[in-house]
């Protein structure tokens, strides 16, 4: 088990091995380790098809160009992680990256500050979002659903706005583009030219599962999904931690919308639209319950890769685009469906 | 000393004085049994003394001291622990992550201590002589041992005073003597307990003293040891209520020589539902007795096809039929009045006319697939004026309407749909006084008009007024059935408190 596997289910089911069935059997019949190692095994499947049908898919463009993909897409996930396990949505991570990025553009372009402070105004706008969708939800009780929906047109909105409309470019910021672009790794190891981008990614998943395992809001976001009403009965303020939770989302799209723009060397100001459903897609393929309580990072990092995967080796395949987003359909049906399986026996 | 002290508490919702000038006292060390028809305000002054609840006017003493919780919070840091008949706990965590949530030991000040808070919880179940790996995951565990993590949460607390409400509804029997003798324990380390509950046996072998309560008013304290059983039937009840002057049912003669139309046999729902079997005949209206939770709501919604059965045979007008749905019951005529009006009976947002006949639709509908307009503002007229709806108009939203025209409609749209066997949950609930009085006539009509009505009510003159059989049940069993002129409250009560003591542990 990696260090991102940590769930507070984790410790007990191993301590109560010993009384029980081997504990190889009672990992399998864990449902949310079960959905991890099938979501797992899909994902080994996938690279073996893809490996076998295209020669193509096991070149190292292409396979950095699947972990580029997998940088941003992982990144939002991961944020929609813990909003998901507390029970609640947020269908505004697509739209609220591109924000965070126009916010470093303008930042960085149009007023020419230094790089570290475009850095921080892109996370720190992403945080402050994340705060008024939490407070929205919180406090005025909108339900999450309409609460990040309203978000999502408005940031797009707004994101039109203060770029004029106009994808801005990078150019005065050659620095930027180290962000994503360049390969650490690959200066050190010049066979494992593994863009920063995804050691972004795995960065932030450690951070986000220490997070989730080792600290009170971690806590916080288990048992908010598990029974709101006994959290609050408990005498925790549930209000605060919601917005806790909801600014920490939206920092984490922050960090996605500063990948994607190093990425492309621009802010596109039209673009992100979509990549919630992905997202949200990748939460529940690697086995977070849509209905709270339950779910882990290094899942949605399983989840993210399949995503990716599969639009990739699909391309690659020359299957047309609209069957792609056919079956990118199917499977986001058949992963909310195991889910409901999931919730339906274990309550 | 007391404990605590309660002098002359009042609260009131909505104008309803739910308790009034309530005084109760609770030592240190003593068991002390709550009791009460539903309703009489036990719950509510317990949930002012957990914080729940603010008072309206009254004094609580805790040591002597006048004091007020004005939070579970606040109630919690005064030593007042509060275990909920309904457990609140978080399914996915712990057992120890749920004692201490909120309160988590913490090092390097943003850290979890896992091994402080497992340790802690481990200390405080070894406390109770409690056998539990503190990281066991709540949801995996039994009910019974749920019930023990919220009574450890209470107790981590360090609390002095531990309130009870009905613990044991959900244990089996070796469950039951688990918890009495954590209860023992605590009672020897000096915690006054409160214990709500409606299991008279229970109480005489845990209780130290019983007070009774009766529509927000304590009726008396006393020494549960020496009180019969019988005496606090009769304080619960309170004699001059018994056989309310109300004329009996204007029916004629209780509809013997009708045919059966309804015969259930056996019916069976995990231990919810235990071989139940009752009949209704035409023209009659059957009343079903017993405390919340004795299963009545699960027999009917289990009839009605609302919920699967594991066991049971239906009979209708002499023909066995299988109910998978309430489409199917439907089918057969049987409809099902729940007691949410507002969660099952009605789309309070849409009309009057709408709800009436959304359940017959389909025979409405002309040419394939327009519905005849004209049609339905005829039939939703007819009833409306039958059953006497004050409704402005057909196209008044459900919502603006008072609770008993409400009620009405529900009836309203089993009537179109040609139900002939009606099964009535709690007719009456929040419906005021005056409104009641016209649903008593309109079953009265309804049953003499031919229909069968199973009526499930737990204010029992209401049942006594209006049955002509009355079938009581406790814990999933029918104890008993009266006739109409045998049936009395003391007689309902002891049936409906008449627990299977020979159950085993499941």
């Amino acid at each position: 088990m990696s260090v991102s596997d940590i769930q507070p289910a984790a410790n007990a089911a191993v301590a109560g091995a010993s009384d029980q069935a081997s504990p190889v059997k009672r990992l399998w019949f864990r449902p949310a380790a079960r959905q991890k190692l099938l979501a797992f095994a899909s994902l080994i499947a996938l690279v073996v098809f893809f490996g076998f049908a295209s020669p193509n898919f096991f070149q190292t463009d292409n396979l950095v160009s699947i972990l580029q993909a997998t940088a941003v897409n992982g990144v939002l996930a991961i944020a929609s992680t813990f909003v998901i396990i507390s029970g609640g949505i947020d269908l505004s991570v697509g739209t609220l990256m591109t924000f965070c990025a126009v916010v470093a553009g303008v930042v960085l372009t149009y007023w020419g500050l230094p790089l570290p402070l475009g850095i921080l105004a892109a996370i720190a706008a992403g945080a402050l979002v994340g705060m008024t969708s939490g407070s929205l939800v919180a406090k005025l009780k909108v339900p999450p659903f309409i609460a990040t929906l309203g978000m999502m047109m408005l940031l797009k909105g707004l994101s039109l706005v203060i770029s004029g409309t106009k994808p801005i470019y990078f150019s005065d910021t050659p620095n930027f583009s180290v962000i994503s672009q360049d390969s650490l790794i690959g200066y050190f190891v010049p066979a494992l030219p593994i863009p920063n981008g995804v050691l972004i990614l795995f960065l932030v998943a450690l951070v986000a599962a220490l997070v989730l395992a080792k600290t009170p809001l971690g806590r916080y976001t288990f048992a908010l999904g598990s029974n709101e009403e006994a959290v609050r009965l408990s005498g925790v303020n549930v209000s605060f931690w919601k917005i806790v939770i909801y600014a920490v989302n939206g920092a984490i799209c922050g960090i996605a919308g500063l990948i994607i723009a190093s990425r492309l060397n621009s802010a596109q100001p039209a673009l992100g639209q979509g990549y919630e459903l992905d997202a949200i897609a990748a939460v529940v393929i690697g086995g977070t319950s849509l209905s709270g309580g339950r779910g882990t990072v290094i899942g949605t990092i399983i989840g993210a890769f399949i995503m990716s995967v599969l639009t990739n080796g699909l391309r690659i395949l020359s299957v047309a685009q609209e069957w792609q987003t056919v079956v990118t359909g199917a499977i986001i049906i058949l992963a909310v469906y195991t889910d409901i399986l999931r919730r339906g026996k274990n309550g | 000393m007391n404990l605590i002290s309660v002098r002359r508490l009042n609260k009131a919702f909505a104008g309803v004085q739910a308790v009034q000038d309530v005084d109760f006292d609770l030592a240190a060390g003593e068991v002390h049994a709550l009791m009460g028809e539903n309703g009489a305000g036990k719950s509510t002054l317990m949930k002012i003394l957990a914080g729940i609840y603010r008072k309206d006017s009254g004094e609580v003493l805790l040591d002597g001291q006048p004091v007020e919780a004005d939070s579970p919070r606040a109630a919690q840091r005064m030593g007042i622990g509060i275990i909920h008949q309904e457990l609140n706990l978080m399914n996915h965590l712990s057992a120890a992550q749920n004692i201490y949530i909120g309160r988590e030991p913490r090092k390097l000040g943003f850290l979890l201590d896992e091994d402080a808070l497992n340790a802690q919880a481990r200390a405080i179940f070894e406390q109770m002589h409690l056998r539990l790996d503190p990281r066991t995951i709540v949801g995996h565990l039994s009910v019974a041992k749920q019930q023990m993590v919220e009574i450890a949460k209470a107790l981590s607390f360090e609390s002095r005073v531990l309130i009870m409400d009905e613990p044991t509804a959900a244990l089996n029997d070796a469950e039951v003597s688990d918890l009495f003798r954590i209860i023992h324990r605590l009672r020897e380390q000096g915690v006054g307990i409160v214990y709500i509950s409606h299991k008279m046996d229970e109480l005489q072998q845990i209780a130290d003293r019983v007070t009774v309560m009766r529509d927000g008013r304590t009726i008396a304290t006393a020494p549960m040891a020496g009180t019969s059983t019988e005496r606090i039937i009769a304080m619960m009840v309170g004699r001059e209520l018994a056989r309310e002057a109300a004329p009996p049912p204007e029916t004629s003669s209780p509809p013997v020589l009708q045919p059966i139309v309804l015969e259930v046999r056996g019916l069976c729902r995990g231990q919810v539902i235990r071989d139940v079997g009752f009949t209704v005949r035409r023209g009659e209206i059957l009343g079903f007795a017993g405390l919340m939770g004795a299963g009545r709501t699960e027999v009917a919604r289990a009839v009605f096809g609302a919920d699967a059965i594991d066991a049971g045979e239906i009979v209708v007008h002499g023909r066995a039929v299988r109910i998978r749905s309430p489409q199917e019951a439907v089918k057969h005529g049987i409809g099902y009045l729940s007691e949410d009006r507002k969660h099952f009976g009605l789309a309070t947002g849409l009309d009057v006319e709408t709800n009436i006949v959304m359940a017959s639709l389909s025979r409405f509908v002309r040419l394939g697939a327009m519905v005849d307009a004209g049609a339905t503002r005829e039939a939703a007229g007819a009833l409306v004026r039958q059953l006497q709806i004050k409704t402005p108009s057909l196209a008044q939203p459900v919502l603006l309407l008072s609770g008993g025209n409400q009620q009405k409609i529900v009836i309203a749209k089993w009537l179109l749909r040609d139900c002939d066997i009606l099964f009535f949950d709690e007719p009456t609930r929040g419906i005021d006084v005056g409104a009641k009085a016209e649903i008593y006539r309109l079953l009265r009509a309804l049953a003499q008009s031919g229909k069968a009505i199973v009526m499930i009510s737990s204010e029992l003159p209401e049942v006594l007024r209006l049955s002509h059989r009355i079938v009581v049940m406790c814990e999933g069993r029918i104890t008993g059935e009266l006739s109409e002129r045998e049936a009395t409250q003391e007689k309902i009560m002891q049936l409906a408190t008449l627990r299977d003591t020979t159950r085993k542990a499941a």
